[in-house]
């Protein structure tokens, strides 16, 4: 009898556990890839930033305290702070007149938002040397004009441009997100209450599109943190971004470990900052 | 005379330039009047309000208030009350700061405002709730909180897009009352939007109803049920036995009717004996027995029984007729009975022709 009423729970209890088993084997091969090509080198480089070429703290003593690495951080910071800002006082407008669009009209829209997206990166960098250089047609426009002005490319005017250019769609995609789910009633119920239309935005539109934007700003600052290629060729050279060091570190001086310890700080950074967007609003929320 | 307090003046409405979603609807209303816009869905009567409200501007004609046109006039300086069917209550604000969001707009200090915000909610019974978030509410909360919202800056009117429409059956009748209430003590003009017919009955002192992008009847509750100008409104407004019917003295008011027989009907002496008219009978003024005017046979096809009334269906010679008889008299009837009932003249009425007296 009591075998009998046993045996069922037994297997009831067991057979859960076997089926919960097999998501996890479908997860391996993708967890062996991530181990063997993400996680054991990064583990080394985090070796290498302690151990080249001897045993100790010193890399990570010199970043603190040398004067150049600290201004690499605050213009890497500064940056990718200037970056984000662009591109949500870029893609807000845009955003908004998604939401505000026919479906078909949005779904135009975001094809050509996202249209960069499939150009490839290098081009678009490129790109921007041939319409910021010296004989460009920008600075031909400028000068037909009238309006004095500097040098265009190699500056942190001409890096700032182009990689706001390659992050607003992260940016649009984030608001759009936010801005689509506002009811329409919401602004017609508000202009039927008085409100002008700025006062629609700014009491209702902006309040309820708040989590898009935050979600915009941390997404584009962690990314632009981390952008190597951009800086490098449209960048001004005395005002280098992290990434860009340490390349710089491994290709002209084979400096490993000033290098790794570099990374691990730009990596430690960019997971402070998401750890602090998780403690404020949960990272499930980041990408929409 | 002097001017109406509201006038629609041939409003008209095409989104593609040829196609007429609306078309030369004609409108006055007096202060204070309680309004239904009556239709089925795409009939016109949202499209009306939106247009009064100033979300669409019309195609066509012109809308005003004490004589002065609001055509022109951007919707947030209208001064027009809105409750939306889904209420459109701002998420992020409790429920006070949703109420004093119009006073808020009209520069009114932050601390009036609240004051009047919080008697307003006393107003619709929710003074405890002023601290409440929307989504913290029931959908009967929500709706009180959105029609405090639209009275509290006294709007010159009072829109309503089918606010009960989301609410359950008991609810819904509740909040008929409490609506029709406030909107009375306030005085507000209001023009409600339903296609509850039921609803439109319970609340208005008139209805318009609507159809196909026009005005099809305008009048008092009891005037349209009694005598509508069409079979359309006929058949939306309350249940309906619409009867097709031959004429035979148009002065003295006789007709024939298939399966029934010779019937008397309202006197129509600018009609021509022959005439095929339709005679509008509502089940509820067909009696059991013989004792009224006019006597049919029904044979009893189907009888559900509501408790308070029970409805009868079935059919005379071949002409289907509905009865709504009351619950004690229609207890024991089944389906294949045959049960004479008889109707009064006066409560017939010959749809389309003005009602005799």
């Amino acid at each position: 009898m009591d075998e009998a009423a046993g045996s069922p729970a037994v297997s009831r209890r067991i057979a859960p556990q076997r089926a919960s088993l097999r998501p996890w084997l479908l997860l391996m091969p993708l967890l062996v890839f991530l181990a063997a090509f993400f996680l054991v080198p990064l583990a080394q480089v985090a070796m290498m930033s302690v151990t080249e070429p001897e045993f100790g703290f010193g890399h990570y003593a010199s970043i603190a305290t040398d004067g150049f690495y600290l201004r690499v951080l605050a213009d890497t910071f500064a940056t990718a702070l200037l970056v984000a800002t662009c591109c949500l006082v870029l893609g807000f407008p845009l955003a908004y007149a998604m939401a505000a669009a026919s479906p078909n009209m949005a779904a135009a829209m975001m094809i050509v938002v996202t249209m960069s997206f499939w150009t490839s990166f290098l081009v678009r960098t490129y790109a921007w040397m041939v319409l910021l250089g010296r004989s460009g047609p920008i600075a031909a426009l400028l000068d037909w004009i009238g309006l004095p002005h500097g040098e265009l490319l190699f500056t942190r005017f001409s890096s700032t441009i182009a990689m706001t250019h390659i992050l607003l769609p992260y940016m649009v995609v984030s608001l759009y997100a936010v801005l689509r789910k506002i009811e329409p009633s919401l602004l017609r119920s508000a202009a039927s209450l008085g409100a002008s239309p700025t006062s629609v935005l700014r009491h209702v539109v902006l309040p309820l599109a708040a989590p898009g934007v935050v979600n915009g700003l941390t997404l584009v600052f962690v990314l632009c943190l981390g952008f190597y290629v951009t800086p490098i060729l449209l960048g001004s050279p005395r005002e280098q971004m992290v990434a860009g060091v340490i390349g710089q570190q491994i290709e002209e001086f084979l400096n490993f470990g000033e290098a790794s310890a570099l990374a691990v700080v730009l990596l430690a950074s960019t997971l402070i900052v998401l750890g602090l967007y998780h403690r404020r609003f949960g990272l499930d929320k980041l990408w929409g | 005379m002097s001017a109406p307090y509201l006038e629609l003046r041939g409003l008209g409405k095409s989104y593609d330039g040829r196609t007429r979603a609306l078309d030369n609807v004609s409108l006055t209303a007096a202060k204070g009047e309680f309004i239904t816009f009556l239709g089925p869905s795409g009939s016109g009567k949202t499209t009306t309000l939106m247009l009064v409200a100033g979300f669409e501007s019309a195609s066509e004609g012109d809308i005003l208030i004490e004589g002065r046109s609001i055509g022109r006039v951007p919707p947030h300086k209208r001064g027009i009350g809105v409750v939306f069917q889904n209420y459109a209550l701002f998420p992020h604000r409790a429920a006070a700061e949703n109420v004093a969001f119009p006073l808020l707009m009209r520069k009114m200090p932050k601390a009036q405002a609240m004051a009047k915000a919080a008697e307003m909610l006393g107003l619709v019974g929710l003074e405890r709730f002023g601290g409440r978030y929307p989504r913290e509410m029931s959908g009967g909360q929500q709706q009180r909180v959105a029609l405090a919202r639209a009275l509290v800056f006294d709007p010159a009117l009072l829109l309503l897009d089918e606010p009960l429409g989301a609410l359950d059956k008991n609810l819904r009748e509740q909040m008929q009352i409490e609506i029709k209430a406030v909107q009375r003590r306030l005085g507000v003009t209001t023009i409600f939007v339903t296609h509850d017919q039921s609803e439109a009955m319970a609340m208005s002192d008139r209805i318009v109803v609507f159809d196909g992008g026009r005005i099809q009847q305008v009048g008092a509750p009891l005037d349209i049920y009694r005598y509508p100008s069409s079979s359309f409104v006929a058949r939306f407004v309350g249940d309906s036995n619409i009867l097709a019917a031959r004429l035979t003295d148009p002065a003295g008011g006789q007709a024939e009717i298939a399966g029934i027989g010779t019937v008397r009907v309202p006197a129509l002496p600018a009609a021509r004996a022959g005439d095929a008219i339709e005679l509008l009978l509502r089940p509820e003024c067909l009696k059991p027995g013989s004792g009224l005017d006019n006597a049919a046979r029904l044979t009893v096809d189907v009888i559900v029984h509501f408790g308070d009334s029970a409805l009868v269906t079935g059919h005379a010679g071949g002409t289907p007729l509905r009865a709504r008889l009351e619950g004690l008299a229609a207890q024991g009837i089944s389906a294949g009975d045959t049960l004479p009932l008889s109707w009064a003249t006066s409560s017939s009425h010959v749809i389309g022709r003005d009602a005799a007296g």
